[in-house]
């Protein structure tokens, strides 16, 4: 393999960054669609990467696609070093496709249109960096990369509140990295010669790092991603930058962001502190029961559609959480892995159905709605079938990950499992009541009487999310052939 | 031992020394008239300085008084740029403001600059205490060159009794080690300390003493908590690009000094086994104030000159870790830090000062919805405060990776984790900059044009930040070069 396709992956982006930049600002429509092809090239190279890598490298759990290490900054020992394996390429397939998405979804933005989709294919290269980053030094600056983008993207085109949402993601997020970057240092300089290479590292740390570092090392890692993921009591900046930031942004947030934390769990936390999993394995689990729960009941007490869903994100992302406590089930890291992958799909799909409702009705008040049933046919159809899929109705994705992890985890925590099922309850019960308040019952003719229905753009963009979730929902084998490998490769190491 | 009297060291310094005088004179000669001539003709003298640099460099002269050694050429590389990047944003000044005096302006600039490079070839504390004050002087004239300001006079003065008074410290330090040692040869002082703790057994309360007076003096030209009172007061008063060369070139020459005396002279001092009181921990902890109070206190700032005068004693205190770190890496890191402060720092001033040639305003508040107006120069602004608060892949970030690094190695964990900590608390009131450029309502239409020579400074400070946050390995290899001067 000589064509060096990651690459393309992260910086095709860039280039669309720069192109944006050169472009006149008042040209709306000529950036709208060079960002679009500059998010469909890698797009496509995504689709292309998945399916090469499942045809021809889903059997073994090494690294492919590698390029370098390249030499960068020598004195540190800094190299460019990417590839990916089963974790990183479903990832790289959900940013892609998601980013093409949102980019579509955004050609509604008519303010400071070059500013927004520069930063949109920024945020993208980040984003496409991390998952394929196999370097420290790398990794963190993709890590960080992204949150310039992202914060702009909030405090400009947010909602009422975007100036305090996007400080406060930047801020908390900053926070986070900080602890990871003091771990990195420690590691570094720990490793005998030194280095910043990730799969090196995870092949010393667990030798050469003394184990109270290790303790240390492990809860920075911990809190860096946990602020990402976000694990209560971490997520206080999720509903804040959920909620103001225009859809397309929360739909990258939730659909790609907050998967980094997880993601950054499976590549370096638990693989290089295999020792401290074991002992904290019980507390990832509890926290990730208490996001399960408390997200639920949270999302219950919502009156703004779109703050449901967010905080029904903090209830899924427990599941991973969850998952990943039940460290030596191949079938529970497998159900954090298809809930990441299945709740990017739906919660991206859901952030843009409520983002095509507030566009119409410019309100997310659930309570003002009622019987839209009969008078959007498609956009209900298609809501009640995300709705399903999210509350993990059999057929759907969310079934799959849900099942996993619950069968995953139960033989290792059997009182935390057996509660963590409510979860599927109560998130039943907020969805449910939310498409029954929004789509049944009395229609206000006077209030709603006109409203739209979906435009083709807007169906076809959530199209394939539909699609993509069925198939996951009803044929999941070829997902969990990808990541099998790497997975059992994974539980190995942990149970060393 | 005969000193050497090398003068080709020393060409680029007079070659400066001598330009600054040909620029007060042709400022008379014609009658005070051109702004814009003198202004280039002070660039073209700087960048022609460089360009001598690179070809005298090496070697030293009159005893150990003049080395031009990579430390010493790595920091004159800094000094110029901060006397270009500040004279390329006076334009606006000197049309409007100060039109009688221009040459003596741009003079002074390029006098304090000779006085920054004599200072960091000094590898003696007399010769050192006299590039200390070459550097000083003119910039307590230019702190006070607008002449019907009240403010700036106050900033002037107090600059000046500031600076006099740290001078003084700083030089009774001096004469205590040189009653401790008879030498002020740095080299020879090292040594000599040695040997009085080998025979003794102990240095005694008159080396703590020096120690502190020495730290106390550099401090104060360091603005390093707590002699840190004076700078937001000068750097409001001063003429804004005056005010950037103080926060840049000024502290990156205290820097210089510091590495001198401290890092290489007083090296075997910095654990308790040599020291009665090793200066590493109270570096350690001066740092970590500055980072503190300074960051800390930049959070309530209105005013965007006062603002980023905290930033600059909090960016000392990150500098600080690398020097108590005082390793390869730590020096190394130390120059690549303030190499990118350089652009950062003065980046940032240089749009202050256009802003304010244009609204008359240094207020926070007014820079709301310049995003709308001048999508330029806030993109520019908006880099360089991101690199300032140390947001990758900005040089901000691996400048402050590396002093970590040299701190984490060094063994100050602490001190590295209070840094981040503050990085964090500082990246409030950058953002909140960036965030009246671009998402308060827009209030004003202010159009800001920079000039061709302000453009020359904004650009050289974006591509510096970017290119050099992107690929370090260059200027780190010359800072890695620069600190094998010292013998670990």
């Amino acid at each position: 393999m000589n064509f060096p396709i990651l690459s393309y992956l992260i910086f095709i982006p860039l280039i669309g960054f720069i192109a944006v930049m050169f472009l006149p600002r008042e040209k709306f429509w000529t950036i709208r669609w060079v960002s679009a092809f500059f998010s469909f090239v890698p797009m496509i190279l995504s689709f292309w990467l998945t399916y090469d890598y499942y045809f021809a490298h889903s059997g073994s759990a090494a690294m492919v696609y590698t390029e370098g290490p390249l030499s960068w900054i020598a004195p540190i020992n800094a190299f460019y070093y990417l590839g990916v394996d089963g974790i990183s390429v479903p990832m790289l397939f959900l940013t892609g496709l998601l980013s093409f998405i949102s980019i579509i979804a955004s050609f509604n933005i008519a303010v400071r249109v070059k500013e927004y989709f520069a930063f949109f294919l920024l945020l993208e290269t980040g984003m496409m960096g991390v998952f394929c980053a196999l370097d420290f030094f790398l990794f963190y600056v993709f890590w960080e990369v992204m949150l310039v983008p992202m914060y702009f993207l909030i405090g400009i085109w947010g909602g009422p509140r975007k100036e305090y949402a996007a400080i406060k993601f930047f801020l908390y997020t900053l926070f986070g990295s900080i602890f990871m970057l003091v771990a990195i240092l420690v590691l570094y300089f720990t490793s005998e010669p030194h280095t910043l290479n990730i799969l090196e590292l995870i092949q010393t740390a667990p030798t050469t790092v003394t184990h109270s570092m290790q303790m240390v090392c492990f809860i920075f890692f911990f809190v860096a991603f946990a602020i990402k993921v976000p694990v209560w009591p971490f997520h206080t900046w999720l509903p804040d930058a959920h909620v103001e930031a225009p859809t397309a942004v929360s739909v990258i947030l939730a659909a790609v962001l907050l998967k980094m934390g997880t993601y950054g769990m499976l590549r370096i936390s638990w693989p290089m502190f295999p020792d401290m999993v074991r002992y904290f394995h019980i507390p990832i689990a509890i926290l990730g029961l208490i996001a399960i729960i408390y997200g639920a009941l949270v999302s219950m007490a919502q009156k703004d559609l779109k703050k449901l869903v967010a905080y029904s994100s903090v209830s899924h992302m427990g599941f991973c959480m969850l998952a990943l406590g039940a460290y030596t089930s191949v079938t529970a890291i497998a159900g954090c892995m298809f809930q990441m992958f299945s709740h990017g799909l739906l919660t991206g799909a859901l952030f843009l159905m409520v983002g095509v409702l507030y566009d119409r009705a410019h309100t997310r008040e659930i309570a003002a709605f009622g019987g839209l049933g009969a008078k959007l046919p498609i956009y209900t159809g298609l809501m009640v079938l995300f709705s399903m899929g999210s509350l993990g109705l059999p057929g759907m994705s969310g079934f799959v990950s849900e099942f996993m992890v619950f069968v995953g985890s139960f033989a290792s925590f059997k009182v935390i499992t057996a509660i963590a099922v409510l979860g599927v309850v109560l998130t039943a019960g907020y969805m449910l009541r939310m498409v029954q308040r929004i789509f049944l019952g009395e229609f206000n003719a006077e209030k709603w009487g006109g409203l739209t229905e979906m435009n083709v753009r807007e169906i076809l963009m959530v199209a394939p999310l539909a699609i993509l979730t069925i198939i996951v929902g009803v044929y999941p084998a070829p997902l969990s052939n990808m990541m099998r490998a790497t997975l059992e490769n994974l539980v190995n190491i942990l149970a060393r | 031992m005969m000193p050497d009297f090398n003068i080709r060291v020393l060409v680029p310094e007079m070659f400066l020394f001598l330009w600054a005088l040909f620029l007060f004179l042709y400022d008379l000669g014609t009658k005070r008239k051109n702004h814009k001539q003198i202004g280039y003709l002070a660039m073209i003298g700087v960048a022609a300085t460089g360009v001598l640099l690179f070809f005298f460099h090496g070697g030293s002269s009159f005893g150990s008084m003049f080395c031009s050694d990579p430390l010493a050429n790595f920091f004159k590389v800094i000094f110029l740029g901060s006397a270009f990047m500040a004279i390329g944003s006076s334009f606006g000044v000197t049309k409007e403001k100060i039109k009688n005096h221009r040459g003596e302006f741009y003079g002074l600039i390029l006098l304090s600059t000779v006085g920054m490079m004599f200072l960091s070839s000094a590898d003696e504390l007399i010769s050192l205490y006299v590039g200390l004050e070459l550097t000083t002087v003119p910039l307590f004239v230019l702190a006070a060159f607008y002449k019907d300001d009240k403010l700036s006079l106050e900033a002037g003065l107090k600059y000046l009794i500031v600076g006099a008074f740290s001078s003084a410290i700083l030089l009774y330090g001096i004469s205590l080690i040189y009653g401790i040692t008879g030498t002020t040869d740095i080299i020879e002082m090292k040594i000599n300390l040695s040997l009085v703790f080998l025979s003794y057994g102990k240095l005694g309360a008159g080396f703590i003493l020096a120690t502190v007076m020495i730290i106390a003096g550099i401090g104060f030209k360091l603005a390093l908590v707590p002699f840190h009172m004076w700078a937001p007061d000068v750097f409001q008063g001063a003429p804004t690009p005056i005010t950037a060369l103080i926060s840049v070139g000024s502290k990156a020459a205290g820097v210089v000094a510091f590495l001198r005396i401290f890092v290489n002279g007083l090296i075997a001092f910095a654990d308790e086994v040599m020291a009665p009181l090793d200066w590493g921990i109270i570096v350690a902890v001066l740092a970590a104030a500055a980072m503190v109070i300074g960051n800390i206190t930049a959070l309530r700032q209105k005013n965007i000159k006062r603002m980023l005068a905290y930033s600059s004693i909090a960016q000392i205190g990150y500098v600080m870790i690398g020097m108590v770190a005082a390793t390869e890496i730590g020096v190394a890191a130390v120059g690549y830090y303030m190499f990118i402060y350089l652009f950062a720092n003065m980046g940032a001033f240089a749009v202050a000062t256009i802003f304010n040639d244009e609204t008359g305003s240094d207020g926070i508040g007014s820079y709301a919805g310049l995003a709308k107006s001048s999508p330029i120069v806030s993109a520019y602004m908006a880099i360089f405060l991101l690199s300032l608060a140390g947001i990758p892949p900005l040089g901000g970030f691996a400048a402050k990776y590396f002093v970590f690094a040299a701190g984490i190695q060094a063994g100050y964990l602490w001190l590295v984790i209070l840094g981040l900590l503050t990085a964090v608390v500082s990246l409030y009131y950058y953002a909140n900059v960036i965030k009246q450029m671009y998402f308060a309502k827009k209030t004003s239409d202010i159009k800001i044009k920079p000039a061709v020579s302000a453009s020359i400074v904004l650009i050289m400070g974006v591509v510096g930040i970017i290119l050099f946050g992107v690929f370090p390995e260059p200027i780190l290899d010359f800072a890695l070069e620069a600190a094998k001067v010292f013998a670990f």
